[in-house]
């Protein structure tokens, strides 16, 4: 079973707090951390497990400038066999379709059973590539998938709903999967294998090696385009208690009394 | 006149609530785009659901067919590929929802149209869109823009508008789907539910929630203890589900339980939209995050910007001193 898996690396943006950047489009970076996108990191997991169980070679495939590479060698030390980093600064703000397009170009240059992808990017969130990837390569999907068991005989997916409902697919190969967070345990790296992963190879592509034009790329290649980011108006927002911690739970607590819900 | 076709989302034979607020949305758009708004329906058997739609929109697509019971995104797509081939609407309006996630990407890959997803908001004025839409977890919104000349597709965020009373009688348009296709590629197999655990968070009138924030799964003792101190039981985002450290049962959110406690005190959480669909309609929400510009502020009543590590702790001694 051979499996590629599309992984992008983002800021850390959960727990902190965002300036937007001067070209009100991006958001200030200097003060982040990186990581490999969440989602990806869970579908780079089953890539892997998939792997172990049936054999056959992970390949990883990034859109990203020379410092995605960290998320590439992060893979790799994982075990994953081969990476693939794609860029050109004119690759920058493209929608979610030439992403897709570009990501088609490299898969069409490996072989491949399954494809997977993370079932969103926690920062742009716009869920989109990985099934727009499989229409583009002309293979099924599934989204937002919780569970993967793959025999000989069968192909059987779960996807989650909401409302902790889910729904149980058979589905052919190849095929391509968004993963969902939670679907198992992402392990970490060890050290022989970062040691390992230092010395492979990452196969770097360039527009013209995928075939496409800077026009065909980025905001020019775009059909659907950022505007601009703002800060989103608040309609109400909360009574901010102040003062240190013991002053504040104090405030807290008194008023959970006043309401009556301490009773 | 210019449609603006909105996609029916129905699951065990009933009509999901984002339908009726994607079609509520769809009334104000089109009233300023000046087009109308169609609902499509695409199911099994469309007479039992149609009439519900029929007081939304001016106009009722129903597809009936044996393939379309389930949602199957390869099924739908077929069809509303077709569809929107064929009738050009201006826009397609479909759920940011599981279903609508697992829909709308390959079909506009296929249709070759424009799509923007989880909008909260959308002006269309015939050939360009303008659509807002959360980024970086609900921390900022973006404007996308985009100009087409065949339509557009857009996905909905749950909530994002309130649905309205229907008060229309809209007529009803069969159109028949050619699904001569078996889809053994993709076969529907059966929902299931989640397994309910020892706990069910939805019936207690105080929920003390976690999330990111708490950093290691040893740190939710100090939510527990909290919980004990104010009688509520503990609940969770996203995130600590995904790490194992609470079973999905306590997840809090879109894709977990809807609660509508007395008191909600969110501990380390951010507040993405899929946590708030989850417990906005809380009687008094309460938010304890180091980050002043969480999301979870704009929806709380009371907030401590603060170390949740320490607030907590504390917490729980006034309450239990206030409790004596």
């Amino acid at each position: 079973m051979d499996i590629i898996v599309c992984i992008k690396r983002v800021p850390n943006t959960a727990e902190v707090p965002i300036e937007i950047a001067g070209d009100s489009k991006s958001i200030k970076l200097d003060k982040l951390t990186f990581d490999i996108n969440e989602p990806d990191n869970y579908a780079l997991e089953e890539a892997l497990l998939l792997k172990e169980k049936q054999g056959g070679a992970v390949t990883l495939i990034c859109i990203g400038d020379k410092e995605s590479e960290e998320v590439l060698r992060m893979g790799l030390a994982k075990g994953a066999d081969a990476a693939v980093r794609i860029w050109d600064d004119s690759i920058a703000f493209s929608d979610p379709f030439v992403t897709a397009s570009i990501l088609s170009k490299a898969a069409g240059t490996i072989k491949y059973d399954l494809i997977m992808t993370g079932c969103m990017a926690f920062d742009d969130g716009y869920a989109q590539v990985g099934p727009m990837l499989s229409q583009i390569l002309a293979i099924p999907h599934a989204a937002i998938v919780t569970k993967v068991e793959i025999s000989e005989k069968s192909v059987k997916v779960q996807r989650e709903l909401e409302g902790g409902m889910y729904e149980s697919l058979d589905m052919t190969l190849p095929a391509l999967f968004s993963i969902q967070t939670g679907i198992n345990e992402p392990r970490y790296a060890s050290m022989v294998g970062i040691r390992k992963a230092a010395q492979k190879e990452i196969k770097v592509m360039g527009l013209s090696d995928i075939g496409l034009g800077a026009d065909a790329v980025g905001e020019a290649g775009s059909k659907v385009k950022l505007g601009k980011l703002f800060i989103p108006p608040v309609d109400k927002k909360a009574e901010i208690l102040e003062g240190s911690a013991e002053e504040t739970s104090a405030k807290l607590a008194e008023v959970l009394k006043g309401k009556g819900v301490l009773s | 006149m210019s449609e603006i076709y909105v996609l029916a989302e129905h699951i065990n034979n009933e009509i999901r609530d984002i339908t009726f607020e994607m079609l509520s949305m769809a009334k104000g758009v089109a009233d300023g785009a000046g087009a109308t708004v169609t609902a499509v329906l695409l199911a099994e058997n469309t007479a039992d659901l149609a009439p519900k739609l029929q007081k939304y929109a001016a106009k009722v697509i129903t597809a009936d067919n044996a393939k379309l019971k389930d949602f199957n995104a390869a099924v739908y797509q077929s069809v509303l590929s077709a569809m929107i081939q064929d009738k050009k609407p201006a826009l397609t309006m479909i759920g940011h929802t599981a279903f609508g996630m697992d829909l709308a990407p390959s079909l506009a890959a296929e249709a070759g149209i424009p799509l923007v997803t989880d909008c909260i908001k959308i002006k269309l004025d015939s050939s360009v869109i303008t659509a807002e839409r959360p980024m970086y977890g609900g921390k900022v919104h973006a404007e996308m823009n985009a100009k087409s000349e065949n339509g557009f597709i857009v996905t909905i965020s749950q909530g994002a508008c309130p649905a309205d009373d229907g008060t229309q009688s809209g007529e009803i348009e069969k159109y028949a789907p050619s699904l001569e296709d078996e889809f053994a590629f993709r076969k529907f197999v059966e929902y299931i539910k989640a397994e309910a655990g020892d706990v069910d968070i939805t019936q207690s009138d105080i929920i003390i929630s976690a999330g990111r924030g708490i950093k290691e799964q040893d740190n939710l003792k100090i939510i527990e203890e909290l919980a004990e101190a104010v009688g509520g039981v503990v609940a969770c985002s996203r995130p600590i589900v995904d790490a194992g450290w609470l079973p999905k049962d306590r997840q809090v959110g879109s894709s977990g339980k809807t609660v509508t406690p007395k008191l909600y005190i969110a501990i380390g959480i951010s507040g993405s939209s899929q946590h708030q669909t989850g417990m906005k309609s809380s009687g008094t929400i309460v938010a304890i995050n180091k980050d002043a510009n969480a999301p979870i502020f704009n929806i709380a009543d009371y907030g401590i910007v603060d170390d949740l590590f320490k607030v907590v702790p504390a917490l729980k001694e006034k309450i239990a001193e206030l409790k004596k």
